[in-house]
């Protein structure tokens, strides 16, 4: 399955991407989140106050997928 | 029901009549209005810039909306909130709810905002005399919105 991936705010600068596409066998956004944090320099990831969304709504870790899913990781927001 | 994510500047006051116009039923419009402020955290602050999720953003302010709408009897609601750069001294958000009495325009208009602290994706870094730096959440702004909860 592929899903694609977003980050946004002091994630996407810190990862130094906003956007990448990841294929493979995921249940869950948590399953994304551990590979993707996994990779070197990617600590953010691992935050205890990481927020994330799938398809455009919040949603918490152990939320499942479905093959083409968008998700997307980043810190607690802080709007107003 | 107004949901507005726009880069240019509005003014406070016109969409505060605009909530009653043509609806004499209104007899309550309670509004909030959030500014940039000059200083943050023991810093000054010359200015921000308010990143954001397109398409995510305007789903998040809608489902808000909508579950304020649910909650309490209103003939009006709007959100609107500012993008890109800001300067202190400019009007970042705007709440407005009306109904017929007050009490639900003050408990809508607070909701939203509650709700928007801690669920609209946006996020502000400020521009101060230390460089420039991503503002954290707050923790009260968590407590806010768990008072809403049912």
């Amino acid at each position: 399955m592929k899903i694609n991936v977003k980050f946004f705010a002091r994630y996407r600068e810190a990862l130094g991407e906003d956007a990448l596409s990841v294929e493979g066998k995921f249940s869950t956004v948590d399953d994304v989140r551990a590979l993707l944090a996994a990779r070197p320099g990617s600590d953010v990831l691992n935050e205890q106050n990481l927020m994330c969304a799938r398809n455009e709504e919040l949603c918490q870790l152990d939320e499942p997928l479905a093959d083409g899913d968008e998700v997307a990781f980043f810190p607690t927001v802080t709007g107003g | 029901m107004a949901i507005r994510v726009q880069a240019d500047p509005f003014d406070p006051g016109a969409e505060v009549s605009a909530m009653h116009a043509a609806n004499v039923g209104v007899g309550a419009v309670v509004s909030f209005v959030g500014y940039v402020r000059d200083f943050n955290d023991g810093l000054d602050v010359s200015g921000m810039f308010l990143e954001h999720y397109p398409g995510m953003t305007e789903k998040a302010l809608g489902k808000i909306a909508v579950e304020a709408q649910q909650r309490w009897p209103l003939l009006k609601l709007e959100v609107l909130h500012r993008i890109g750069a800001l300067e202190p001294g400019e009007p970042i958000v705007f709440v407005a709810a009306a109904s017929a009495h007050r009490q639900a325009a003050f408990d809508a208009c607070a909701f939203v905002m509650d709700y928007l602290k801690t669920r609209a994706p946006f996020w502000k870094k400020e521009n101060t005399a230390d460089g420039p730096r991503w503002v954290e959440g707050r923790d009260s702004d968590h407590a806010a919105a768990d008072r809403w909860k049912q």
